[in-house]
Order: structure tokens, then C-alpha cells, then sequence
């Protein structure tokens, strides 16, 4: 048998119950940050609009970087290490080697997440010495208490072992078995290279500037090199947010949709070309620093550029299975197949529309990405719109949609209501497309990201045709839906549970891609190769820049004090 | 490896787009001039910017025939000299410096942008056609008052310019 096949009368939780365990802590992880978080954008989206101000401004910032934190790195990751642990073991039809080795990451993402959330809760009790009131980015001077860095490096450290597990269980399996890895492993193993390669960044950050110096060991950092470490980190860990929502388009959504995958081949390439592109691009973030020479901005831009090209191939490939899956179930015509999808299905829907709302977010990201028009929305509102519909949307919709689907084989348990799913999925869409587009147009205008209080006594924000009051209302009631929308899709999960077990059995089974993977040159699984040419390309796009601003600002500066001026930690226990 | 046809007449045309994308850049650069903010503004020592030659006293200065330099120093939560007043019909090269943390610098409604870095200079030129009046705000989050950070650019008419009083 090949191992893309888990028999159907099987379900995952019965064939391998220890998995599935690891598996849904981790959602159930990934879905309190998805909570809380939700709960700290819907006050964003009230306060900065003027509609709804409960909270001081100044405490603005604290919500900002829990919003930020729990749903781009909480969220995404746990989801993703639940999904990439479901994805090994079905693929390679193998328990984990240890479990509770698996355990042991798993564990170590959490502590490390409970660190960072207390540092960053802290910033709302003034007679608490800790806060962490520095955004996703944390950029210095800005400084965190020291628990804000240790809980990062905590989180990352789990996700290197929890790497680690499944490279494992693939290299015994190797020995075991002949032929091509699995697609799906083969997507999870290319992933965590890429993963590898990006953490170093923001772990040399963290590890010898950023730590130590809110610890008060050294006194102050090079505010563009913490800087710029942060973005060799911070462009890759897009595409790892990604990553686990491309397994689900290419391996589940041509099943949902009543078909196979159009191409394993091609699905291999993207994989390949993102582990390549991913991480020599960081610097597309920072066009407008100081300090970085045109040229190398140059180089990100033309490796951002090309990194366009697996995105472009991955709309083409589920679009074409989706196809095949209509025409299978009857669909026929032009474009009267879409018709024949199965758009009563929550899962499809939400993925489908995820997909959807994936291009709109890829063509903003052209914008970004173009090095001098860039000048017209760098830090303005358009960029949160933009990510809104990439990690917002794309990534999030996606793991609600797979969240349906996956439930009977890791709970026993049907959903609740599958028009509640398919009311929320569509829920989300609509919200989103509201204060996406919004978010955009407000861009356009100059109106900033990352503001309590956008609103300013010298000027006012000439919005054109429109006025600042509609992109405002929109925004608002984008929110609000956002928020309906994550609250039903929790409580939809909750009463889920609470039902009696199913009997008997559903079919999950995926079936092989119409072009499998014997269409395909086996220099595609060496993985080695493919990491040499990445850090090949790592080392061309930032030794020289890297070298430059050390050599213009010294490695510890030109620096500056550190912000908010605190007690250090050493002061304070002594 | 077997390539369906569609797919590869799909790679070609998003191929073309690509490097359509990377043709609009250069051309972008070598034919509208649109410079990029580079290291060519160098860096200066943030703790002590009151003694710095450039920075000790922000402000506008004329340095040639409708040519003028704007040193600005951006700080928690403010911008030196506020506002900013230049004649119309001019090119100006801004310095823009922190003296704290990273904080943004942009015009609004036009292109003019850039991040200012505690320890590194941003260096950007402007031409100022017609007589204006500009907010500038910081976008980028720099502590607990970034949004009351402001400041005014105001581009007087020509006859109407003064001088160098900022």
C-alpha cells in the first residue's frame, strides 16, 4: 500500500490515539490564542475608530501586542505543530518514536507562550515592574521585561524539537521503506528547513542582544541590526504561517471538493521554491531604513519578486483541482462547474473562500513589494490590510475550515451545526472583506498603522471621493463581524463536544494526485540540496548588508537608552 | 517531469509578470529617479545629538539657489522644528534623526516616508512645487504617546518665504 492512504474505516483517533492526543491540545492551544486574541482586535477596531474607548490609550499598546503575539505566533504555530504531527503520523501510517518526547515540545511551546502572555499582561497593572508593551516586532530601544525574550526563545526552542520529532520519525521510516516521501511529509520536512534557517535570525537576536540587555548585562544594542535580524526572521515566519494552510489546499481541499490533486510534482516545486526564497528577503521590510544601501534593498526586491512565482503556481493547481473535483461531481462548462462544488460544506466553503480572499492579499503584497511605490504605504493602515487577508484570512479561515473537517477523526465527535459553520465561515469573509478593503483605501490616504488615536489637531485625512468616516464605519463593522464570527466558531467546537461519540466511521482517506509523484525527478527529495542553495542564497542577500551596519554602528551601537526606563531585572531581585 | 500544458503556459505568464514587476522598479529608479532611502545620510551618536555639528541645531537652511536642507530631530513625542517651513518651487534634503527610539516620518498624502533609526541619519530629497500645508506624523509605534506625535510641514509661497527661520 502507499502510505498516502489511512483507511477509511479507521478513524486517525482510533489507529494512532496518542497522536491524536498531542494533536488536539495543540488546536485546543491554537484556539485560546485565537480567542483572546479576537477579544483584543474587536477592542482595536472600536478604539481606534473613536467608537468605542474603554480602555486608556496608552493601554492601546498592550492589546496591540497581545492581538499581535497570540494570533501570529500563539495561534498559527500551535495549529500548525497539531497539524504537521497529524500530517507525519497519517502520511507515513507510523506512531511518533517517543511520546513523550512529544509531549516534552509541546510542553516547552506552552511555557514559553505562558511567559511571554505574563510579561505582556503585566503592561496592564502599573504596580507590576513588568511589561512587554513592544508590539509583534519589539523593536529596540523599545525594551520588554526580560520574561517577554525568555518566553520567545522558550516558544521557538519547543518548535525546533517538535522539528525535530518528525525528522525523526521520516528518517526511521526511510529505513524502512523505499520510495519518494510522502507528499505530505515531504511538505512538513521542507517547511521546518525553511523554519530552521529563519529562527536563527531572530534567535542570534534574542540569544546575545535583546535578552542581556534587558537583563542589564550589556547596556545598550544596534537599534538597525536587532532590527534588521528581526525582519531575516520576520518575512520567513509569514510563509511558515502559510505553510500549513498550502498542506491543506494541495492534500485536503482536492478531496473535499470531490477530486484529487492535480499535481504532486508542481506541489513538490513550491515547496522547494518557498524553503529557497523564503528567507532572502527580509530586507523588503526595510526599504525605508536608513542605513541599508539601494543595492541590497535591490537584491530583496527581486528575490521577493520571484517568490511570487509558487504562490502563482499554487493558485493554478488548486483552481485546477477544484475543477476536477466539480467535473467529477457532475460540474461541467466554462465556469458553470463552480456550481457543482460542494459550497454546503463549511470546510470547502471557508477554504475556498480563504483561497479567494489569498490572491486579492497576494496582489496588495505586488504593491509592497514594488521597492518605490512602496514609499506611498509603508507603516500605513494599508499594510494591516494587507496582512488581514494573508495570515487574517488565508491562514486563519483556513485552519477554522480544516478544523471542521478534521474533527470527527480526532474527537469522534460530528459538528454541532454545519449551517452555524457555514454561517461563520461566510461571516468572516464578509467582515473581512469590509475592513480589509477599508484598511487599504485608508492606506492610500496616509492614515498610519499602529495607533490608538488616528486622529490628529493639525490636519485631517483628505480620503477622497469618500470621507474617513465611512473607511471608519466599515472597519468597525468588519470587527464586529470578525468577532461574532470567531466566538460561533468556538462555541459551534464547544457544544461539539459535549455530544455523544459517533458510531462507526467516516471516510477521510485522500487520494493519490492525478500526476503522482513518479512524474517527477527524485533530485526534488534531496533535501540537502535544497537547504544548500537556501543558505547559499541567505548568504548573498545579508552578509554584506549585515557586515555594513556593524561596521558603520558597531555591534552594541550606536546605541541608545533603553525605553520605557525601568529598574532591570538584577536591580530588582537584588 | 510531466508539465500539463496549461500549467506550463501559466508558469510563463507569471513569469512575464514577475519580471514585469521587477522592469516598473528599475525603471521607477533610472527613469522617474525615485531614490531609495540608503545609508548615504551615515550615522551620528543619539545620546549626545546636542553637540553634533548637524544636529545640535535642527532647522532650515538654504544652501543654494532654491535648495534647502531640514535637520529634524524626532523624539518621544515630538518632532524638531515644528513646523517646518520652506518656500514653493524648492528641493529639499531632509536629515532626520532619533533621539530615542525608532519612530516614523511621513508626510501625509504625499510619497514622503522614512523610518528614523536612533544612530543612523535618513537622508531624503524632496521638490516642493506649490504652495501647501502637510501633517506629519510618526507611523511607526514609539511608547505610550505615538499618537499625539505630529508635526506641521508648511510649503509657503515663495515670495511670502522668509528665510531660514524654521
Amino acid at each position: 500500500m502507499t502510505s498516502e492512504e489511512l483507511p477509511g474505516e479507521e478513524l486517525f483517533l482510533d489507529r494512532f490515539p496518542d497522536e491524536a492526543q498531542v494533536v488536539r491540545a495543540s488546536l485546543w492551544s491554537a484556539f485560546v490564542a485565537l480567542g483572546i486574541g479576537a477579544l483584543a482586535g474587536i477592542v482595536q477596531a472600536l478604539h481606534r475608530v473613536g467608537y468605542v474607548r474603554f480602555i486608556d490609550s496608552a493601554d492601546y499598546y498592550t492589546v496591540l501586542t497581545l492581538h499581535g503575539v497570540l494570533l501570529v505566533i500563539s495561534f498559527t504555530i500551535f495549529f500548525l505543530v497539531g497539524l504537521f504531527t497529524w500530517a507525519v503520523t497519517r502520511s507515513l501510517d507510523r506512531p511518533v518514536e517517543n511520546i513523550r518526547f512529544t509531549w516534552a515540545w509541546y510542553l516547552t511551546m506552552v511555557a514559553g507562550t505562558v511567559l511571554a502572555g505574563v510579561a505582556i499582561l503585566g503592561g496592564f497593572v502599573d504596580s507590576i515592574p513588568i511589561s512587554a508593551d513592544v508590539l509583534f516586532t519589539f523593536y529596540a530601544p523599545l525594551q520588554a521585561h526580560p520574561l517577554f525574550y525568555a518566553g520567545l526563545a522558550v516558544f521557538i526552542i519547543g518548535t525546533w524539537l517538535a522539528g525535530f520529532d518528525w525528522f525523526r520519525s521520516w528518517w526511521i521510516w526511510r529505513s524502512e521503506n523505499d520510495g519518494r516521501i510522502p507528499l505530505q511529509t515531504f511538505m512538513v520536512l521542507t517547511s521546518m528547513l525553511m523554519w530552521y534557517i529563519a529562527t536563527i535570525g531572530v534567535a542570534i537576536s534574542v540569544v546575545f542582544f535583546l535578552l542581556p540587555w534587558s537583563l542589564g548585562i550589556i547596556d545598550q544594542v544596534n537599534p538597525l541590526l536587532t532590527r534588521t535580524l528581526f525582519w531575516y526572521f520576520g518575512h520567513p515566519v509569514v510563509y511558515f504561517w502559510l505553510m500549513p494552510a498550502y498542506l491543506l489546499w494541495y492534500t485536503v481541499l482536492p478531496s473535499i471538493s470531490g477530486g484529487r490533486l492535480f499535481s504532486d510534482p508542481l506541489a513538490r516545486v513550491v515547496f522547494v521554491l518557498f524553503l529557497i526564497l523564503s528567507t532572502p528577503v527580509g530586507i523588503h521590510h526595510q526599504y525605508l531604513d536608513p542605513g541599508i544601501a539601494e543595492g541590497f534593498k535591490f537584491i530583496a526586491m527581486t528575490n521577493t519578486m520571484f517568490l511570487l512565482l509558487p504562490s502563482l503556481l499554487t493558485a493554478f493547481t488548486v483552481v485546477a483541482s477544484m475543477e476536477h473535483g466539480a467535473r467529477q461531481r457532475g460540474g461541467e462548462g466554462y465556469l458553470s462547474w463552480l456550481g457543482a462544488l460542494p459550497w454546503r460544506d463549511p470546510a470547502f466553503t471557508g477554504m475556498a473562500l480563504a483561497g479567494l480572499m489569498f490572491a486579492a492579499g497576494g496582489f496588495s503584497g505586488m504593491v509592497n513589494a514594488g521597492m518605490n511605490i512602496n514609499y506611498l504605504i509603508h507603516n500605513t493602515l494599508w499594510v494591516p490590510g494587507h496582512f488581514h487577508l494573508t495570515v487574517g484570512t488565508a491562514v486563519a479561515l483556513t485552519f477554522m475550515a480544516a478544523t471542521y473537517w478534521l474533527l470527527p477523526q480526532l474527537t469522534r465527535r460530528r459538528l454541532y451545526s454545519r449551517t452555524i459553520g457555514l454561517f461563520q465561515v461566510v461571516m468572516w469573509f464578509v467582515g473581512m472583506v469590509l475592513m480589509s478593503n477599508a484598511m487599504h483605501r485608508a492606506g492610500l490616504v496616509g492614515i498610519p498603522r499602529r495607533t490608538a488615536e488616528p486622529q490628529y489637531d493639525g490636519f485631517a485625512f483628505d480620503a477622497g471621493l469618500s470621507s474617513v468616516a465611512e473607511l471608519d464605519a466599515q472597519v468597525a463593522i468588519g470587527g464586529t463581524l470578525l468577532f461574532v464570527s470567531v466566538v460561533l466558531f468556538l462555541g459551534n467546537l464547544i457544544i461539539s463536544l459535549l455530544e455523544d461519540p459517533m458510531e462507526g466511521t467516516v471516510d477521510r482517506s485522500l487520494p493519490p494526485a492525478l500526476s503522482g509523484p513518479e512524474d517527477s525527478p527524485e533530485v526534488l527529495d534531496n533535501l540537502s540540496l535544497w537547504v544548500a542553495i537556501a543558505l547559499l542564497l541567505v548568504l548573498l542577500a545579508y552578509s554584506l548588508p549585515i557586515g555594513a551596519i556593524v561596521a558603520d554602528g558597531g555591534l552594541f551601537g550606536p546605541g541608545t537608552e533603553s525605553y520605557p526606563v525601568v529598574l532591570s531585572w538584577l536591580e530588582v531581585v537584588t | 517531469m510531466n508539465v500539463h500544458t496549461y500549467e506550463k503556459i501559466w508558469l510563463v505568464a507569471s513569469l512575464f509578470l514577475i519580471v514585469g514587476f521587477i522592469a516598473t522598479v528599475v525603471y521607477g529608479a533610472a527613469g522617474a529617479g525615485i531614490a531609495m532611502v540608503d545609508a548615504s545620510g551615515g550615522t551620528v551618536d543619539s545620546t549626545s545629538l546636542s553637540e553634533n555639528e548637524r544636529f545640535g541645531e535642527p532647522g532650515v537652511e538654504r544652501v543654494g539657489d532654491g535648495e534647502y536642507e531640514v535637520t529634524v530631530v524626532a523624539r518621544q513625542f515630538m518632532y524638531q522644528p515644528d513646523p517646518i517651513r520652506v518656500p514653493a518651487d524648492s528641493r529639499v534634503t531632509f536629515y532626520v534623526t532619533s533621539a530615542d527610539v525608532i519612530h516614523g516620518f511621513q508626510v501625509v498624502g504625499t510619497n514622503v516616508n522614512t523610518m528614523v533609526i536612533p544612530g543612523q541619519v535618513a537622508k531624503i530629497t524632496v521638490d516642493f512645487d506649490e504652495p501647501a500645508e502637510y501633517g506629519i506624523i510618526c507611523n511607526e509605534y514609539c511608547g505610550q504617546g505615538h499618537h499625539d506625535m505630529e508635526g506641521k510641514l508648511v510649503v509657503v509661497p515663495e515670495d511670502e518665504y522668509g528665510g531660514d527661520d524654521a
